[in-house]
């Protein structure tokens, strides 16, 4: 496969799969909040490094991201990026507890480095059970900074062969509370054809 | 690569590294971002982003548009480490790596890296003004500050 193009199918067919992980993880993640949460996946592209930033507001815009690796038949990145604004709202529904103004306490980020390891976990079950592929997740990290900076770690497997990589993204918005954000999956270069395989729809 | 007054900028720097190189007199001025220490043996390659061939590529291109080796200056900052990895992964430290990179590249083509603003876990934003031969510094917590 190119690198640089996914055709319509496959584009299609990786869409559904981030249909089912988001449909997955927004479950976890209602549950965990106790309310309604909804999750739409936007795309899935070859999408250029500097859209990617966009998408989260971009380059400067301060956010806080969770990093998590996935490894395993496949490997690949996961980010799950919040405005400050839906973090501080994420930390006061689920630590009971008025967020600081500006800074987040080593709890508070805990607790947004767990949010996103539930919904990681939710995702990258759905998928494996769907693929057949084993996977794994490491320790989530987590970062509150200029999204440029916080994606750089992302990009960096798919930087090594092109200014682009494939994004499933999904859209996260969440009804009284006010949370959005983005949970983006990149999966490594060398991985889009194993997973397009798995799914059933290389073109070779 | 731009002539004075014009300045470069660069945003949202993580693990990468902003590189400017610059020959004061001519007013000549080349900056890039720099993702990976090094570029993989096979195939062909932006010039722009890995250390080992983006140095280089700098400083052709200043000679080519008249700058004189004996001035070059260069400044660098970022190479922080985003996240702290408790996963002990091995990717998440390609800030420091990248900054070693670009040390390496310059000392081997005989420019003085005179200043320098590299490593901890914050993201930067650069602008370099060639005028003042300052390289400008926007970080998400600590503010603006100049080397």
């Amino acid at each position: 496969m190119n690198h640089n193009e996914l055709s319509d199918r496959q584009a299609d067919v990786l869409k559904e799969l981030g249909n089912i992980g988001a449909g997955h993880a927004a479950t976890a993640l209602s549950t965990l909040l106790r309310d309604n949460v909804r999750m739409s996946v936007s795309s899935a592209r070859m999408c250029p490094f500097d859209e990617i930033a966009d998408l989260a507001g971009g380059a400067e815009s301060i956010i806080a991201g969770v990093f998590i690796r996935m490894s395993g038949d496949i490997e690949g990145n996961i980010m799950f990026l919040l405005s400050l604004n839906s973090a501080k709202q994420l930390i006061r529904r689920l630590l009971n507890q008025q967020a600081e103004a500006d800074d987040f306490t080593e709890l508070e980020l805990s607790a947004i480095a767990e949010v996103g390891n539930i919904m990681g976990g939710s995702y990258l079950n759905a998928v494996s059970q769907l693929t057949r592929l084993r996977l794994w997740q490491s320790v989530p990290a987590v970062a509150v900074d200029m999204a440029g900076a916080i994606l750089d770690i992302g990009l960096l497997a798919a930087g090594e062969v092109s200014d682009s990589a494939i994004l499933i993204d999904t859209a996260i918005r969440q009804g009284t509370l006010d949370v959005s954000g983005h949970f983006f999956l990149l999966p490594d270069p060398g991985s889009t054809d194993i997973l397009l395989k798995a799914l059933g729809s290389s073109d070779d | 690569m731009v002539r004075a007054p014009v300045r470069l900028k660069t945003t949202g720097l993580g693990s990468c590294v902003g590189v400017v190189v610059y020959d004061g007199a001519a007013g000549l001025l080349g900056m890039a971002h720099i993702m990976l220490p090094t570029a993989p043996a096979r195939g062909e390659h932006s010039h722009t982003k890995y250390a080992n061939l983006a140095v280089p590529w700098l400083i052709r291109r200043l000679l080519a548009e008249g700058g004189q080796k004996a001035r070059f200056r260069a400044k660098i900052a970022g190479g922080a480490q985003m996240f702290a990895s408790s996963g002990g992964s091995e990717v998440l430290r390609v800030g420091p790596r990248n900054v070693e990179a670009v040390r390496e590249a310059l000392m081997a083509a005989s420019v003085p890296l005179v200043a320098q603003d590299v490593g901890g876990n914050v993201g930067r934003t650069i602008e370099f003004d060639l005028l003042a031969e300052t390289l400008w510094i926007r970080t998400a917590h600590k503010g603006v500050y100049q080397i």
